[in-house]
């Protein structure tokens, strides 16, 4: 099973609550699947700077050395904030590569999650309620997240094989399904270079989009590529730093709802998942169809979001 | 009249009035409210009442349905009505992926779109849909009538045997071995009688076309051996 949220907020009067709201949707599809849970946040973009959240299997350990490690890296102005096994290190977005490159060379194991000017990824093998509380997730705020909650069928349940899976900035992806064509898809990308920390088949088609997107496809254009080249059962919800998409392979025996008012786009994979959000009743409420392409942009034209291929 | 609040009864409560019927009970009508999305509200039901659930279910409402009528006033998660057995199933909005899977009997009436899948494996039962259908509609249904009042999707009746599909509006493909057939008068009679018992008496059966099974693949076809 696995279950899927995902919120996209356009009325900033939300913005305070997404952490509460993605909170409460993904607790209540704790029963589609209790190995690992997993939050990616959008929040505020400040200019000029980066977020890389970073994972540490034994923190007490770890992150007393990612100050000092972070300060060489990323400069004075480094910020760090500590939540249990995770650490956001706030620096230059032009000193990102060189934190990555500190991070992958230090012997404490540090595991980064993700980086981007707006992204941050928190994920643990529990249940959703446990993940939620241990990251303080509710008092977050931001523009737009995903949460996933995993019954692993393809790898191994660790903090590395949770959901959502980031492989590029900004970017995120989570997955209910399996791919059936993602060690070739795998072995492909890894030759152009792309370096994958998992066996994982859904960080294959995160990594897929991030090559897209690299070549210059837009969100949209790139989940409309991966309805060609992917193939198994999947219903994706992916995120970037302004984008929300939503994707169903063509035969869709993955569940999928999704609702949308003047003041949010929301998915689910069950309709439970929507029920506490301000004013449903009123949303429009459909299932995505297969093999159709959906996108939000924030700096998209009004009235031109959505786009089924 | 009986009343149950899901957003403080638990479900199991519930289903266990409902199979506690006895044959004679003067209890003829529930309600049930605020079912959020609950899985597995009223399945099995095995007496002749009447069941109004306000708002949206989730997966399996009305599952196994035996004689109740089960009305949802909103629309129902996957798996709506599956194996039902006798009885109604109405759904007022929509209806996710396979409703009426496997349903031996009753009528399901879905007043809104269906999704992929609906009537997959039908042995029976009545499907009377008022908008559209998704791909592989009755894929392999065995017997009954699946009624579509607008357009059915990809791969329509997929496999089928005996079960007898009517859609008023386009088909985007038809499956393996389904076949447009002639529509005589025993079937508009047969049309006019689920459109009237659907509440959809307005709808006219000159409108729709029959499909049905070529039967091709019944048996194997002795000019196939040499693929062996």
């Amino acid at each position: 099973m696995c279950g899927i949220v995902g919120l996209f907020l356009k009325d900033p009067a939300l913005e305070g609550l997404l952490g509460d709201l993605l909170s409460d949707m993904l607790v209540t599809m704790t029963d589609r699947g209790p190995d690992s849970a997993g939050i990616a946040l959008y929040g505020d973009a400040v200019a000029g700077r980066s977020k890389v959240t970073v994972q540490a299997g034994d923190p007490a350990r770890a992150f007393a050395a990612l100050e000092t490690l972070a300060r060489q890296a990323g400069g004075e102005s480094v910020t760090l904030t500590i939540t249990d096994t995770h650490a956001v290190v706030g620096l230059p977005s032009d000193r990102v590569g060189a934190l990555r490159q500190a991070l992958a060379d230090a012997p404490e194991g540090f595991r980064v999650m993700s980086a981007g000017e707006t992204i941050e990824i928190y994920k643990e093998t529990g249940l959703p309620r446990d993940v939620v509380a241990r990251f303080g997730i509710r008092d977050m705020r931001g523009t737009h997240g995903i949460g996933h909650t995993r019954m692993a069928t393809e790898s191994a349940v660790t903090t590395l094989g949770a959901h959502p899976f980031s492989t590029g900035d900004d970017q995120c992806l989570v997955h209910n399904g399996s791919l059936s064509n993602h060690n070739n898809l795998r072995r492909e990308l890894a030759r152009r270079g792309i370096g994958f920390a998992t066996e994982n088949d859904t960080e294959v088609a995160a990594a897929y989009l991030t090559a897209r997107m690299a070549k210059g496809r837009d969100l949209g254009g790139a989940l409309t590529d991966a309805l060609g080249d992917l193939d198994g059962f999947f219903t994706f919800v992916v995120g970037t730093r302004t984008g929300f998409g939503v994707l169903r392979d063509p035969i869709a025996c993955k569940p999928a709802i999704m609702a949308e008012t003047d003041r949010y786009v929301a998915f689910g994979s069950e309709y439970r998942a929507l029920v506490g959000l301000p004013g449903i009743e009123a949303a429009r409420i459909w299932e995505p169809e297969p093999a159709a392409v959906y996108f939000w942009d924030r700096d998209g034209p009004p009235g031109d979001a959505m786009l089924a291929a | 009249m009986p009343a149950f609040d899901l957003a403080t009864t638990p479900i199991r409560e519930l289903n266990q009035a409902l199979h506690a019927l006895s044959p004679g009970t003067n209890d003829r009508a529930f309600e049930v409210r605020n079912p959020r999305g609950s899985h597995a509200v009223a399945v099995g039901c095995a007496a002749p009442v009447a069941i109004a659930v306000h708002g949206p279910v989730g997966y399996y409402c009305g599952g196994m349905n035996a004689e109740a009528a089960i009305t949802i006033h909103g629309s129902a998660g996957p798996g709506v009505a599956e194996n039902m057995m006798s009885g109604t199933v109405i759904v007022e909005g929509d209806a996710s992926q396979y409703a009426g899977a496997t349903g031996r009997g009753g009528l399901l009436v879905i007043r809104g779109n269906a999704a992929s899948r609906c009537g997959i494996s039908m042995k029976g039962i009545d499907i009377v849909v008022g908008g559209n259908v998704g791909h592989m509609s009755a894929f392999m249904g065995q017997s009954g009538h699946l009624v579509v009042c607008g357009d059915a999707g990809e791969a329509l009746g997929d496999s089928l045997y005996e079960a007898k599909l009517f859609v008023r509006g386009g088909v985007k493909s038809l499956g393996a071995d389904c076949i447009e057939k002639e529509m005589r008068g025993e079937h508009l009679e047969t049309l006019e009688r689920l459109l009237a018992a659907a509440g959809m008496g307005g709808v006219k059966p000159l409108e729709f076309r029959r499909y049905g099974s070529a039967r091709k693949l019944y048996n194997f076809d002795i000019d196939n051996s040499d693929a062996y």
